[in-house]
């Protein structure tokens, strides 16, 4: 089983992102569950969004707090928001951000391995706006095989019709872009 | 198992006996229950003085004032509980209150 | 059997009872029932089922509106949460006493104060005396199933009584997990119309919602509560039933690994499955630990529940709720009671935990099966407080 933790602000699709992650799953005949951090939030506070995903039924339905994967959407929370807490040592973390590789290592004094991707500039050109849930599924998908590409077409039709060919593209193009920088 | 309607007793005493819900099945059954004996005035109506405008009948908080085949509107003392509300709220005074008797 | 789906289970629960054919809607929002009652609102109003949606100002009128309709012979579904359900308390014994078969689904949820928006089950406690049936689930696909086959138990000739639904707010509302729908003729086979016993209907007048005098409220008051104890043999025809139609099935106390087990948790809601994994966890490093999970909470099961126990030395009973200045929590106080008498009963141990939305993991309920060793008597405790 694996347990991914997305950081994002309220307003970003956070829990858009988490759903598209389970429906797929799901799609493919997996298990998964994919849930908010539950409470009030308000559009620009920070939120965090989980998924479990497995290839047997899921029983537990606690919090996750030792996440496999996490992912940060909005560069502007490194270093606000402890991300990498509770990240198993052996665990990916993926970044949206502009930096380089070992500028995040040193804000977040991280050592394990790193995934970049400058989501924020492909959503722009690709969607027109700098929300990078969609966009950042590519990188996930990239970095943890948990799913295939195409898995993620039903559920991105299924929740924005027309615009999934556009979103499909843009989380394309973070699967491409997406930068693995090894383990310090 | 609830009853059928028909086998309803009509003053159930057993547990079982009550009805689901403690339903009543025989319409306006309230009419049974008579309680002009709670009363310790009753309404005296002075028909020189009537001029049956109906504002007793829309007071009456029993409902049980009608109106008569003249246009006259009198209690049935068979539900008046003698509150004295139609008294009060009588415009020319016809209605008076008089202590019940034996 | 129908797809396999991913859906939020919140969402899942007014599909759920878009699919029973009911005749009247009246949902009054409240986090975290919210998206139920929204959706409900929008199945309506997209006129996807013949239904009509009456949007009250607060759950007083909700639970009211629901009595009415049912009383002119409707089938009707609210939902509410915690002070929604406080608020709903006063008409709750009303509508049992009228045996009006009123579906309910209850995002549990914490009642207030502190202002707690959290899941637990503080909120239907207080209802515990109400006289309705009341069900617990554990997963998204015991919403859907529970929330469908509540209808067929409610309106049963032999039960007439209101059923409420418990789904764990948060946890199960907003979670999308992977659910399958029974199809329309599916539904349709298994939940026939309403046969109404009787309706309030200009054309054959009754009286519904009498008034009482003392000497005849005690045998009304047997009478209801005979009928919520009976409820539990078409409970259990239901269930059956729905095993054989959708390979699903249900028992009114649920076991996991407790046939020879000498410590049992007791749990009620999604916290159940979390429990498994300890199970599983325990057994692995060898203790003969097992799960019993209540999936009916009234009427009580009180024979089951003593079949599930039979032979364990320690039961640990997990309360999501508080009776302030009482014996304890609820259910443990329930069984404590129920026990009481029995020769050779297991040493009960009751746990306040997981209360306002404090997370529950396996390794909580490790915890308290290790602390329950050590426990030398059988007063509440206060899991995880900080002293």
């Amino acid at each position: 089983m694996i347990e991914i933790r997305w950081h994002g602000r309220g307003g970003q699709g956070a829990v858009t992102s988490v759903e598209m992650l389970a429906l797929a799953a799901i799609e493919e005949g997996k298990y998964a569950q994919g849930f908010p951090a539950f409470g009030p939030e308000r559009r620009g506070a920070p939120v965090m969004a989980f998924n479990r995903v497995s290839d047997k039924p899921i029983k537990i339905r606690s919090g996750i707090y030792r996440p496999d994967v996490v992912v940060v959407l909005d560069p502007s929370l490194v270093g606000l928001v402890p991300v990498t807490d509770g990240l198993k040592p052996e665990g990916t973390l993926i970044v949206n951000t502009s930096k380089t590789a070992a500028e995040i290592r040193k804000a977040l004094n991280y050592k394990g391995k790193l995934v970049t991707v400058d989501a924020t500039h492909i959503a722009r050109e690709e969607l027109g706006v700098p929300i990078t849930n969609t966009t950042m599924l590519g990188a996930v998908l990239k970095a943890t095989s948990v799913l295939k590409m195409d898995a993620m077409k039903s559920p991105l039709e299924h929740r924005f019709g027309r615009g999934a060919a556009r979103n499909m593209s843009a989380m394309k193009r973070a699967y491409n872009e997406a930068k693995p920088a090894k383990a310090a | 198992m609830a009853k059928k309607k028909t086998e309803q007793k009509k003053w159930p005493e057993k547990w079982h006996e009550v009805t689901p819900g403690c339903m009543v099945f025989e319409p306006g059954n309230a009419a049974n229950y008579k309680t002009g004996s709670w009363k310790a005035q009753r309404p005296i109506l002075d028909k020189q003085k009537c001029i049956k405008c109906g504002i007793c009948y829309i007071f009456c908080p029993e409902a049980c004032i009608q109106e008569d085949a003249e246009g006259f509107f009198v209690a049935d003392l068979g539900y008046c509980k003698g509150c004295g509300i139609c008294a009060h709220e009588c415009w020319p005074g016809a209605i008076s209150m008089a202590e019940e008797v034996e | 059997m129908g797809k396999r789906i991913g859906m939020e289970v919140g969402i899942a629960a007014a599909e759920a009872v878009a699919l029973c054919n009911i005749d009247v809607a009246a949902v009054y929002p409240i986090t975290p029932q919210s998206h139920i009652a929204e959706h409900m609102a929008d199945i309506i109003h997209d006129g996807r089922i013949d239904a009509e949606f009456i949007t009250v100002e607060s759950e007083h009128s909700s639970i009211s509106a629901c009595a009415g309709a049912s009383a002119t012979g409707a089938r009707v579904y609210t939902a509410t949460s915690s002070q929604g359900l406080m608020l709903m308390h006063e008409i709750l014994p009303i509508v049992s006493a009228m045996r009006l078969p009123v579906v309910m689904g209850n995002a549990n949820r914490a009642v207030s104060g502190p202002l707690n928006i959290w899941n637990d089950h503080g909120d239907i406690m207080p209802q515990r005396d109400s006289g309705w049936i009341c069900l617990f689930t554990e997963n998204g696909q015991e919403v859907i199933d529970l929330s469908i086959m509540a209808f067929k138990i409610a309106e049963d000739p032999e039960v007439m009584l209101p059923c409420v639904v418990n789904i764990d707010g948060f946890q199960l509302t907003h979670m999308i997990e992977p659910l399958e729908f029974p199809t329309q003729a599916q539904v349709n086979k298994f939940l026939p119309d309403r046969k109404p016993y009787a309706t309030l209907h200009p054309d054959n007048p009754v009286t519904m919602g009498c008034f009482n005098m003392p000497d005849i409220f005690t045998e009304t008051m047997k009478a209801k509560d005979t009928a919520l104890w009976n409820s539990k043999k078409t409970i259990v025809k239901v269930f059956s039933e729905w095993g054989k139609q959708f390979g699903r099935k249900y028992n009114v106390v649920e076991t996991y690994k407790a046939k020879d087990a000498e410590t049992l948790i007791l749990t009620m809601g999604s916290m159940g499955e979390t429990a498994s994994i300890a199970v599983d966890e325990m057994r692995k490093a060898g203790r003969k630990v097992g799960l019993v999970k209540l999936r009916l909470w009234r009427p009580f099961p009180v024979e089951e529940l003593r079949a599930a126990i039979k032979g364990a030395k320690t039961l640990i009973v997990m309360d999501r709720a508080i009776s302030f200045g009482g014996a304890g929590g609820p259910v443990a106080t329930e069984i404590k009671s129920f026990l009481f008498h029995d020769k050779g009963r297991p040493r009960i141990v009751d746990f306040l935990m997981g209360l306002g939305g404090r997370d529950v993991t396996v390794e909580d309920f490790i915890a308290m099966v290790e602390r329950a060793k050590k426990k030398k008597d059988e007063t509440y405790e206060y899991y995880g407080v900080r002293e």
